[in-house]
């Protein structure tokens, strides 16, 4: 009986250990670091980092704590192994929360299988699915990056302002084209447009000839693109102008690439208009000086979104006063949106000090972060047109 | 007049130019199939990889003539460089020969054998051109892209459809029918050549008359290797490389052979013209190609188009499925399936 007792009493230390060092933070970082965005995500997960290592080295976050990052890989498009890393970032490495995950389809299968249910909060910087915004989320899911429902009625918008009232538009075949499609012509037809032709196009395929031939019998001049740089949405746009089907393209994020102007050439001066997530917030600016300092490829896509990711579930906690995942869940907004003193990127030290005494921020960060209902970037988008063989910005909407 | 000509320029753009040089392609690696069918006897399922091992091959001299600095003028590169990728595609199959499928032969097996045996080669073929030259999409096409720009039609012409011509679809048809009649003139007027379609005719005959069974085998490969190689290239060309879609290819080669009567050299390029027309065809919106013709208050609200460019890859299935169904011996009688 009594080594029964010794032995509980030995397995109860043991269990409480990792809980007696309170001052260390884990924080998930689940990004699809192979896969499709393999690329792009060790920027990001640098970025969040960097974030995180600010406020570690202020000292300031709940009492001295300091955040541990714990990176793993949700691959993009394989929904059971992103469902397995989150698991293991919860169960057994215990994160207090998760910044990620990247793609659409993981943060969805994440969101609805482990975080949820588990009560632990998420931030993705790069999630831009419309369905995201209507998951049965109990509220633990946030985004940096804003609904590509958005994105559909700034183009709406943008093409409405330039008298172009009538559209063929093609898609890459999956959750993001589709998405983006749907809200665009929502949007589109109800400001009076007409999208005369909608077809889907598969990603991959080295011939797209047959595809730009139905897109151009519809009889529209100009051809809304929803595509992916690398991909279909390249082979679409070098067709069209093979053919001389059409000569003026309506881009959207997808499609936002240098290898697009590289593999085209002189040919797209002028043709081109397009949409790509981005804000003139002064933020922009301090982040990509900060960044570049520590090494961080500050301009590639989602780097500020990361940034920002960390620092708001971070910012969060202090507010509550814990790290317990249902307090921070009711702060993300508190944080995040007005009123109170305005927080840029590198200025996270200051912002724990006024919510430990007690005041109110508004965390701008690196992509003037406005949050709406439920738990989103507002979304600001830079358009863009192709000029000389180089991308240019006409303005910000 | 002038609505007429609209509306056949617009035939020609979308339809007649781009049907042309696809159908050539398929002609080509239908070819190959069926030749290597006639005498070997088994449906090649290795053909389409070795396509993309064969271009692959090509645009790896490509870039080293790049780099040496040697160009063809307003021609690619690459067609100085086909035959340094003939060579290495015929190797290949005469060292899988060797080591594959001549075992078999001497062992007799039965056709489904090969078939099988070919399927694992194809998947040899396939990993090798991804070892190389990775997965991604590649165009080596260099040198003039364009006879005809669109932009020049329009000037020249003050038609308000355009038409372009680009120099890879040209060079296609040009090389497609000197192979092709080359490939003829070898089985008709050759020693060789005739003991080749001697030997596909009757085997026991030929062997009879002392033809060498080992000597028809490997000018059979040798052949089918040059023939997937310039398929391989051309398509690659014309369209852009990457090895994916050369297995994808594989349908509309086959259903080309089938079409056109398998063993028939001649009736392979009837079906590469037949399933290539066809499946642009079938899936082309004429919306437009009516305006020009039809007064207003007749004009469908519809795109007319038959199928979705979604299913183009069926538009093969269902020409397969139907000659089989109807006549399975193809346009041009060829061996029973």
């Amino acid at each position: 009986m009594r080594k029964l007792l010794l032995a509980t009493a030995a397995s109860a230390m043991i269990a409480a250990a990792p809980g007696a060092v309170a001052d260390e933070v884990k924080i998930g970082i689940l990004f699809g670091f192979t896969g499709p965005l393999e690329s792009i995500t060790p920027h990001m997960a640098a970025s969040a980092e960097l974030a995180m290592k600010e406020i570690s080295d202020s000292g300031l976050l709940l009492d001295g704590a300091t955040i541990t990052p714990i990176r793993a890989d949700s691959t993009c498009v394989d929904a059971a192994a992103a469902t397995a890393a989150a698991e293991r970032l919860i169960t057994s490495d215990g994160v207090a929360a998760i910044v990620g995950a990247d793609c659409s389809g993981a943060s969805t299968a994440v969101a609805n299988n482990v975080a949820v249910p588990n009560g632990i909060l998420m931030m993705s910087p790069s999630s831009t699915s419309p369905a995201l915004s209507t998951i049965n989320d109990n509220g633990y899911f946030f985004r940096t990056a804003p609904s590509d429902a958005r994105q559909g009625a700034v183009i709406a918008d943008l093409l409405m302002d330039r008298g172009i009232g009538t559209v063929a538009l093609t898609y890459t075949n999956n959750d993001y084209g589709r998405g983006l499609t749907e809200a665009f012509t929502t949007a589109f037809t109800a400001a009076g447009g007409s999208v005369v032709i909608s077809a889907a196009h598969e990603d991959g395929r080295g011939d797209y000839s047959a595809e730009v031939g139905a897109l151009a019998a519809a009889g529209a001049e100009h051809l809304v693109v929803f595509g992916y740089v690398d991909q279909g949405g390249r082979g679409i746009i070098q067709a069209s102008l093979d053919v001389g089907a059409f000569d003026s393209f309506i881009l959207a994020d997808g499609m936002f690439g240098d290898s697009l102007i590289e593999a085209i050439g002189p040919e797209l001066d002028g043709k081109v208009l397009g949409t790509v997530p981005g804000s003139e917030a002064e933020g922009a600016d301090i982040f990509a000086a900060l960044a570049t300092a520590a090494g961080v490829n500050a301009s590639s896509a989602f780097t500020g979104e990361s940034y920002d990711a960390a620092a708001l579930v971070a910012l969060a906690m202090q507010a509550a006063g814990t790290t317990d995942s249902a307090a921070v869940r009711d702060n993300i907004m508190r944080v995040a949106n007005g009123p109170g003193e305005p927080i840029m990127p590198g200025e996270l030290a200051k912002g724990l000090q006024i919510l430990k005494d007690g005041g109110e921020i508004d965390y701008v960060g690196a992509t003037g972060v406005q949050l709406i209902e439920p738990g989103e970037a507002a979304g600001s988008y830079r358009v863009y047109e192709v000029v000389d063989g180089a991308f240019r910005t006409i303005e910000f909407r | 007049m002038e609505n007429i000509l609209n509306a056949l320029v617009i035939l020609a753009n979308f339809i007649i130019v781009p049907g042309l040089a696809y159908g050539a392609q398929l002609a080509l690696g239908a070819l190959g199939v069926t030749m290597i069918y006639a005498v070997l006897r088994f449906s090649n399922f290795a053909h389409g990889d070795l396509m993309a091992f064969g271009a692959m091959l090509v645009i790896l001299t490509t870039w080293a003539m790049q780099g040496w600095g040697v160009s063809f003028g307003p021609l690619p590169t690459a067609l100085l460089a086909l035959p340094f990728g003939i060579i290495g595609a015929i190797g290949l199959v005469l060292l899988s020969d060797r080591m594959v499928y001549r075992f078999y032969r001497e062992k007799k097996s039965s056709p489904v054998t090969f078939v099988i045996a070919s399927v694992g080669l194809m998947f040899i073929y396939n990993a090798l051109t991804r070892f190389f030259i990775g997965t991604e999409d590649i165009r080596f096409e260099d040198g003039e892209r364009f006879i005809i720009r669109a932009a020049e039609f329009r000037a020249m012409t003050g038609l308000a459809e355009p038409l372009a011509l680009r120099t890879s679809q040209v060079i296609t048809v040009v090389v497609a029918v000197a192979v092709v009649a080359a490939v003829f003139w070898f089985l008709q007027k050759t020693r060789t050549g005739k003991a080749m379609r001697a030997y596909s005719d009757n085997e026991d005959l030929a062997l009879l008359s002392g033809i060498d069974p080992k000597r028809v085998v490997m000018i059979t490969w040798m052949i089918a290797a040059a023939l997937a190689t310039i398929a391989g290239t051309l398509y690659g060309l014309d369209k852009s490389f990457r090895p994916f879609n050369f297995f994808l290819l594989l349908l509309p080669i086959f259903a080309s052979a089938i079409v056109g009567g398998i063993g028939q050299p001649f009736g392979a390029i009837a079906g590469g013209f037949v399933v290539a027309f066809s499946e642009v065809s079938i899936t082309y919106a004429y919306r437009r190609f009516l305006s020009h013709l039809l007064p207003e208050e007749w004009m469908p609200s519809g795109l007319v188009q038959l199928l979705s460019t979604d299913y183009k890859f069926a538009v093969s299935f269902v020409i397969l499925v139907l000659v089989l169904l109807v006549r399975p011996n193809g346009i041009f009688k060829g061996r029973e399936i």
